[in-house]
């Protein structure tokens, strides 16, 4: 019995392990990317270490990059909107790792794509929380060691444009969606909003196309517009394979 | 609005939310809609950031080397390229189309 839960255990560290480091390296983009946004080396590392949630840090990045300071609530409400798939995984892990106060805290700051992923993976108890704390602890120390090697990066190269980096944060978001368009609701929406925001640039301010285009989201998902008849399960909708980003 | 407040108020939002899900009673999860809407609006911000992102220069809508960088961007993801080589061809596709232009 013993054997079996220590195995469990060690399977669920190296999955944490695998997919920690892997993920990692994406803050090295992010750090580049949020220094070529106008952000300091200091601002950069501090939103890693506090925010902990790459779609969110990026679409701060994003915004400020396109609007400036003055997109500063739009670049907020994106974030806090991209981050609200994370409230779904907190559920989720409550009764895994939830406890105490501190130890709650520390659960609610590391729950991401990952954490939450790797865990679920796992079949037992204690397999599910080794899976949360490992990848959760492997990730926040790799991202944001990360996040200062690419800001520092990010930091030589200078001028945006002329490197190509606005062009890296497009793919940066284009591969964070990617693993997500696996049906045709998800699909739909993202062409429903890519076509908002493109409508609507010309007409707002920068930043509020992209919140305009969350309503895409809201309206299919209230009405569930090509989505399976028999609504499967909230959490097997939070499955996120091998290749979900933070 | 200062970048600090900004990087500030953004994280004790992001936290909050995450937060929230611990405070929360689990039956919340057995409604497929507000799981359905949060993975959506996921997609949604993602697609529109992309949109802006690759077309948009302030409020004008442009074509320019962003977008053969996004092309290269989806092959490369297609064939399941790592992360940092699909956002580094971006950049690089991008600088040399800029360079040869």
């Amino acid at each position: 019995m013993s054997t079996a839960r220590s195995s469990q255990h060690k399977a669920a560290i190296r999955a944490s392990v695998a997919v920690g480091i892997a993920v990692s390296a994406y803050g090295i983009s992010f750090g580049a990317l949020a220094v070529t946004a106008g952000l300091d080396i200091v601002q950069t590392c501090v939103l890693s270490l506090l925010m902990f949630s790459g779609g969110s840090q990026f679409a701060v990045i994003g915004i400020l990059a396109s609007g400036g300071t003055a997109a500063g609530v739009a670049a907020i409400a994106s974030s806090t909107l991209l981050g609200t798939r994370n409230a779904l995984y907190a559920i989720r892990m409550a009764p895994v790792v939830g406890g105490r106060w501190p130890r709650t805290l520390l659960a609610a700051h590391w729950t991401i794509d990952e954490s939450t992923a790797v865990s679920a993976a796992q079949t037992t108890p204690e397999g599910q929380r080794a899976g949360f704390w490992w990848t959760g602890a492997i990730i926040y120390l790799g991202w944001n060691l990360a996040t200062l090697i690419g800001a520092l990066i990010g930091n030589l190269l200078g001028d945006v444009s002329q490197y190509g980096l606005d062009a890296a944060a497009a793919a940066a978001f284009l591969g964070l969606i990617w693993p997500r368009l696996k049906s045709m609701q998800p699909i739909a929406v993202a062409v429903g909003a890519a076509v908002v925001a493109a409508l609507l640039t010309p007409a707002l301010p920068p930043g509020l196309p992209v919140l305009a285009a969350a309503l895409v989201a809201v309206v299919v998902g209230l009405t569930n517009w090509l989505g399976p008849k028999d609504p499967l399960p909230a959490m097997q909708q939070l499955d996120l394979g091998e290749d979900g980003f933070p | 609005m200062t970048s600090w407040q900004i990087i500030i108020l953004a994280s004790i939002a992001v936290f909050a939310l995450k937060l929230a899900g611990y405070l929360v009673p689990p039956s919340l999860l057995e409604r497929p809609r507000p799981a359905r809407i949060a993975n959506l609006m996921t997609v949604a911000l993602l697609a529109a950031l992309i949109v802006v992102q690759t077309l948009g220069a302030g409020t004008r809508i442009v074509f320019d080397a962003r977008v053969p960088a996004l092309i290269v961007a989806a092959g490369l993801l297609a064939v399941r390229a790592p992360f940092i080589v699909v956002v580094a061809a971006a950049a690089t596709t991008a600088a040399l189309i800029r360079l040869l232009t």
